[in-house]
């Protein structure tokens, strides 16, 4: 499904790169560098702690930092899915995070309410309910960005500030804590040995990639990025496909947000998701999807969504004082963002090009 | 083009901001009396962190039943963690022209600017929970809170107390991570420093990690299932509030270990999830960290407009808890 992501004639294949070899041609992917950079991490994280890569095989479930890694970037990833979408059609947003709280607080303060908590029924009930209401968010920023044409940045900026508000509202301010297996089996249970977060995450990536690869809806949705007036002109319905990512996107938030309230048991309407629409859209950007619309890559952004969550992770396994993880941070992403960008590439690759066959080998 | 998409974004962002506003703002505002004036009502405006934790709610509730039971107008407004936000509150508090501020600084240092301004208005200011790093403590008339040094020795004084239970895995060292607050916040820096000082009596203790979680469950859960595969025979988790280490709880649960038991877990404040669970066996101690500051508020807020002399420092009355004494105090637990 990845593999239609590097098609042939990226804009800055000529036509010499054209004949260079399969090699090349993956050296050029604009998955290679994330995927490196994501290696890197996990090479420095091994040698922190030898056992790093390891994943134990042998209790009822896997375990291991890299399933916890795999575990706590689900709700990211699935929020990244539809961010690369909305993205690809040239929009963004921002109030994913806030989505993601408000659909913890429904899910969580009905089956606090309900007469049973504990049962299957209360929480699918409960999970329903939260994921309509991100429908209805959805549906609201679509209206605004489609309909209303306000630009997607200050549409999603109205639900990113008040949203946090009617997630307070929702729980009252409390953090409300309950115990329910389906809810919390959502974010740390397991099927078949392998974490349920995961396998939701990987069926909704299998789901929109076969959705936006095997239908032509993936290029109706690059092309509304591309050019929307030509698009339209050409008789693409661009309306409904903008109002229909902002949909999806909302729904992925809920799922999101729906783990991040199992993960701990808990609404917490302040900080559940907060920041994450900053994560997921460095997520897209770090997989080399363009913030200007068209084409765009889930893989890369899958890919640019585990590499965040590692980033979490090696900051404590490495133990960086508290004070100067953001450094860290910062610097990390900011070596990830340069690699990405073509002018620094294309810079690499002049000074490589008096020895091509060697770095090529090489690389 | 970009002047009409400007005023669009410069609408929404006030409209957005009156809408979150709306949300937090549900204290009785509606006496009229509109600043100081005259009349004898006070009102004081509160500036809160935010409600990042069980704690903190029940500090709010605290301090807005009090002001409503005592006929206070109070002006609240929610900062959700963060310091400009607060400083703006602060600022609009000494503009409406309030007779007293009251405020739990998100982090120590960067007020002295805002309390200048407060004090040029004469409006005096109460610190309450957390205090400010200022060379200057004219700039606030009380600092009405917990000693968070002490809470981090009596954390401290404890494990070293009942440091040979502690030694989980009978090496002969108690090995122990820290799950730090909010990094730059007072109790953060505070708990780290009275909790080190205290098993510095005791070679046997040693901290071998700790990383921030930032207060939060969640944050305690991704950093504790971290150290648990970064770092060898951890026996005691201190997790400076009880949210990080019912966080951490979770953690050592899907790691298969028992917690309160095959790896020990000291907190500090006592919300009643925290309670509940170590009651439940869960966590080992809880050094209490009280939130109803509400009633002593108001009797300072009452005599700093007054004009009265009032002590610097008010410290807050504090316990600690063990797992039976969780037990009794549980049912009666307000919050």
């Amino acid at each position: 499904m990845t593999d239609t992501l590097t098609p042939p004639d990226l804009p800055e294949a000529t036509e010499p790169e054209r004949r260079a070899s399969r090699l090349e041609t993956a050296r050029r992917s604009p998955l290679v560098w994330p995927v490196l950079a994501l290696v890197l991490l996990l090479a420095v994280n091994t040698v922190a702690t030898p056992t790093f890569l390891l994943v134990d095989l042998s209790g009822d479930r896997l375990s291991g930092p890299l399933v916890n890694i795999a575990r706590n970037a689900a709700p990211l990833v699935l929020i990244g899915l539809g961010m690369t979408l909305v993205i690809a059609t040239r929009g963004i947003d921002l109030s994913v995070g806030a989505v993601a709280a408000i659909a913890g607080a429904v899910a969580c303060v009905h089956i606090a309410g309900s007469p049973d908590p504990g049962a299957a029924s209360t929480a699918v009930v409960a999970m329903s309910l939260a994921l309509a209401c991100c429908v209805a968010l959805g549906l609201w920023n679509g209206f605004l960005v489609s309909v209303l044409g306000i630009q997607p940045i200050i549409a999603t900026l109205v639900l990113m500030t008040a949203g946090r508000g009617l997630a307070m509202l929702v729980t009252d301010g409390q953090i409300t804590t309950v115990t329910n297996g389906v809810l919390s089996g959502l974010a740390v249970g397991h099927v078949a040995k392998v974490p349920v977060a995961v396998l939701v995450a990987l069926a909704v990536l299998g789901l929109t990639a076969f959705v936006v690869r095997r239908t032509a809806l993936g290029m109706l949705v690059e092309a509304v990025g591309i050019n929307p007036e030509a698009s339209r002109l050409a008789g693409v319905r661009s309306r409904t496909i903008i109002w229909t990512v902002y949909v999806f996107v909302a729904l992925c938030a809920g799922l999101a947000g729906l783990m991040i309230a199992g993960n701990t048991n808990a609404a917490d309407a302040n900080n559940a998701g907060l920041w994450i629409e900053l994560d997921a859209i460095l997520a897209v950007v770090i997989g080399g999807t363009s913030l200007a619309g068209g084409r765009f890559s889930l893989a890369g952004t899958v890919v640019g969504a585990l590499f965040i969550t590692t980033l979490a992770v090696t900051i404590t396994n490495l133990g960086i004082p508290s004070q100067t993880n953001y450094v860290f941070k910062a610097i990390a992403v900011i070596a990830v963002c340069l690699i990405q960008s073509p002018q620094v590439r294309h810079a690499l690759r002049r000074r490589r090009t008096p020895a091509r066959t060697v770095a090529g080998g090489a690389a | 083009m970009l002047r009409k998409s400007l005023i669009a974004a410069a609408a929404m962002t006030l409209g957005a901001a009156s809408l979150s506003a709306c949300g937090s703002s549900d204290s009785g505002g509606d006496s009229g009396s509109g600043g100081s004036g005259g009349d004898e009502t006070i009102t004081m405006g509160f500036a809160q962190v935010g409600a990042e934790s069980g704690w903190r709610t029940a500090n709010t509730t605290s301090i807005q039943d009090t002001a409503e039971a005592e006929g206070i107008d109070l002006k609240f407004s929610d900062a959700q963690q963060k310091q400009e936000n607060q400083i703006k509150a602060i600022r609009s508090y000494i503009q409406q022209k309030v007779d007293v501020i009251a405020f739990s600084p998100v982090v120590e240092t960067g007020w002295d600017t805002v309390l200048q301004e407060a004090k040029r208005a004469n409006i005096p200011v109460i610190l309450t929970d957390r205090s400010v790093d200022s060379e200057d403590d004219s700039l606030y008339a009380t600092f009405l809170g917990s000693d968070f040094v002490e809470e981090g020795e009596k954390a401290g004084q404890w494990l070293v107390d009942n440091a040979s239970d502690m030694d989980v895995d009978g090496d002969g060292s108690v090995k122990v991570v820290q799950l730090e607050g909010t990094t730059g916040s007072a109790p953060a820096i505070d708990r780290e420093e009275g909790f080190n000082s205290v098993i510095g009596s005791d070679d046997a203790i040693e901290v071998i990690a700790s990383q921030t979680g930032d207060f939060t469950r969640d944050g305690g859960k991704k950093v504790m299932e971290t150290f648990l595969s970064s770092e060898d025979g951890i026996d005691v988790v201190y997790a400076h509030n009880d949210d990080m280490g019912l966080g951490a709880i979770e953690a050592i649960k899907a790691e298969g270990l028992t917690p309160g038991e095959d790896i020990k877990i000291i907190t500090v404040d006592a919300v009643k999830d925290g309670m509940t669970a170590l009651a439940n066996g869960e966590i080992n101690f809880i050094v209490e960290c009280n939130p109803l500051l509400g009633p002593q508020l108001m009797d300072l807020a009452k005599q700093v407009v007054a004009g009265e002399e009032v002590e610097k420092r008010v410290v807050t009355e504090e316990t600690t808890f063990t797992q039976e004494q969780a037990k009794e105090a549980l049912p009666d637990r307000q919050y």
